[in-house]
């Protein structure tokens, strides 16, 4: 488009640019705060006015949070539910997503069963009282088979599938090959890039469990790593004179202060989240598209 | 379409060749291995979505765990009636629906004003940049939102330090001050998923043809004409099923949110629908209570919805069904 731009118009693209810039710092400079207190010492924490870059690095608080068994436990509680969960919920999901590609008997009662979810759920507490008769509370499936299935996900899912030629099917059952064998050899070999997309959405909001865990899981020796995180950042505040007097505590001990051993914790619990991210956002634009296109 | 109609026609002939008889009991031995693969997922939904929904039928019951929800007393609509002579819960109810209020007008249109300027960015490297920096706090917890808000804003935070150096205040206990719990809410809102929000638009003005902008140049209208009259209106139909479904979880104020959110000093304005169920049913074993308090808030939300994709058809728009 060869048109020339006129002054306003470019006036008005460098305030746009500005606005859009100084958005992304705003979003940003907090995840640099708090790398930045993270690793600095209590006394200068305390003692500058306004800390943005620390003049000494130190590992203190890294070191605490390391040193306590809870913390670390919680880590192990939740590779574990991310990893078997995101597992279980892209077979569940895929499974289901492809059958209801499959002109099966009753196939439209059956989506209908799904897309009504979208617009009636169940509420917490008859599902809180199906999840204890199964007899979940305290077992780590209760963070998993609950939520197994996403219902948008379900959907984009078949987009995507149905977004494979037919033909490739049509030529598979001419070889005499089943619908299980169209799903394994076919289907799912082509859909490596939706699988991913999935397993990672899957895996981030399985990292990010918290509300299920207070719910379900009564033993703190399961507890999932933002319902620690909760504890050691958040409750802090609540109880001030609590947190002051266990950062009084913390001096005569030489251990670091709450504030920094928090900050550390928020990085390390989001540092998984920040690796996945460049991968997660190759593909997740297209995965929101696909859904808004529903047919 | 027109594609599949050969290979129908191939399928047809296969069946007949095969099954020249279509009976049912035949028709699922076919389909078999299709059923295998729906079944576990079917399962799910029926047991973990479904089951629950005709378990809310012991709001109208006096549930006790001992008996179950087949034994339990009905009392009909016990708890619905004291919905309405609880003043906890009309607070409560007040409390979600200023919320949604202050959300629908505050946070809805962010996402929608960050597209029109992203879309306005002609330089594609510091689109994507910024585009990757307001999609990340999406994939943030909760938790560690709430945990970077209460550590910027607690009494010796840094928005207090700041303050106190620029205009010398008095620290402001952000956090413990009722006036400030709501837009503190909706500030974080607009914070995680404003971003977030953006992609669904953008999309709809990916697929804008770029002659209507070429020859509304050509008609001389700048770039505030070209907005209002090509731009918007591209996005027009999908502002409006965003809308609806908003419109539909108004009672929904997204419980860890809040839950995290709140504290002793802040419970008589924060307190809402989704936290009161959890604080009553769970917390105080008052199941009944906690679940006719949910139901009432479903069926809401399903009647709001179905009158909102109504008013959006009168009104020559697509709606959501």
């Amino acid at each position: 488009m060869p048109i020339k731009r006129t002054l306003s118009d470019r006036i008005a693209d460098g305030i746009n640019l500005f606005l859009l810039l100084l958005l992304a710092f705003v979003m940003i400079f907090p995840f640099y705060y708090i790398i930045a207190v993270s690793f600095s010492s209590y006394e200068e924490y305390v003692n500058t006015e306004l800390l943005l870059f620390p003049k000494t690095w130190v590992l203190d608080a890294y070191r605490f949070i390391f040193d306590s068994k809870e913390f670390i436990r919680s880590i192990g509680v939740t590779v574990y539910i991310t990893i078997v969960g995101s597992v279980v919920s892209l077979l569940l999901t895929s499974t289901m997503a492809f059958a209801l590609t499959r002109r099966l008997w009753g196939q439209r009662f059956y989506l209908f069963l799904v897309l009504f979810t979208f617009i009636f759920g169940a509420g917490m507490i008859p599902t809180y009282l199906i999840v204890k008769a199964t007899g979940l509370i305290d077992s780590y499936w209760s963070l998993i088979i609950p939520d197994a299935i996403g219902s948008f996900n379900l959907i984009v899912m078949r987009q995507f599938f149905l977004s494979i030629p037919e033909e490739l099917n049509e030529a598979a059952v001419i070889d005499g090959a089943n619908d299980l064998q169209i799903f394994t050899r076919i289907i799912l070999p082509l859909s490596k890039p939706a699988l991913a997309a999935f397993g990672l959405f899957y895996a981030v909001s399985q990292w990010n469990t918290y509300f299920t865990a207070i719910l379900y899981l009564n033993d703190p020796a399961k507890w999932t790593v933002q319902v620690i995180l909760r504890q050691i950042v958040i409750l802090d505040d609540a109880t001030n004179t609590l947190a002051s007097a266990a950062r009084d505590a913390a001096q005569s001990a030489h251990l670091p202060p709450p504030e920094t051993i928090g900050m550390a914790a928020i990085i390390l619990a989001t540092v998984p989240i920040l690796i996945v991210y460049p991968f997660l956002q190759k593909h997740f634009a297209k995965g929101v598209m696909l859904g808004s296109v529903k047919g | 379409m027109a594609i599949t109609t050969p290979a129908e026609a191939g399928t047809t002939v296969i069946a007949q060749t095969t099954t020249p008889k279509r009976s049912l009991a035949a028709r699922l031995f076919r389909e078999r291995y299709g059923f295998l693969l729906l079944l576990p997922g079917l399962l799910y939904f029926i047991w973990f979505r479904y089951v629950p929904m005709l378990g809310n039928i012991i709001a109208f019951e006096d549930y006790s765990p001992f008996q179950g929800f087949m034994h339990s007393d009905w009392v009909g609509l016990k708890h619905f009636k004291r919905i309405f002579e609880d003043a906890e819960v009309i607070r409560v109810i007040w409390n979600t629906l200023y919320l949604s209020f202050l959300q629908i007008v505050f946070a809805f249109p962010i996402p929608i004003v960050l597209a029109l300027m992203l879309n306005e960015v002609k330089n594609q490297r510091v689109k994507r940049l910024v585009q990757s920096v307001v999609y990340l706090p999406h994939f943030l917890s909760w938790v560690v939102v709430a945990g970077i808000v209460t550590i910027f804003l607690k009494t010796e935070g840094i928005v207090n330090k700041l303050l106190d150096l620029s205009f010398s205040m008095d620290p402001i206990s952000f956090l413990q001050e009722p006036s400030w719990f709501m837009p503190l809410i909706v500030l974080e809102v607009i914070w995680k998923e404003a971003g977030w929000g953006t992609i669904i638009f953008l999309a709809a003005l990916s697929g804008v043809n770029p002659t209507l902008y070429e020859a509304a140049i050509v008609d001389g209208a700048n770039r505030w004409r070209q907005i209002w009259h090509i731009t918007l209106p591209a996005i027009r139909g999908t502002i409006v099923i965003l809308l609806i479904l908003r419109l539909g979880s108004v009672l929904d104020s997204g419980f860890t949110q809040i839950f995290l959110m709140l504290n002793p000093f802040t419970m008589q304005v924060g307190n809402v629908l989704d936290t009161f169920v959890y604080f009553k049913g769970i917390q105080q074993s008052d199941f009944s209570f906690g679940t006719a308090v949910g139901l009432f808030k479903g069926v809401v939300g399903l009647v709001l919805i179905l009158a909102a994709n109504k008013v959006a058809k009168k009104f020559g728009e697509e709606g959501v069904f």
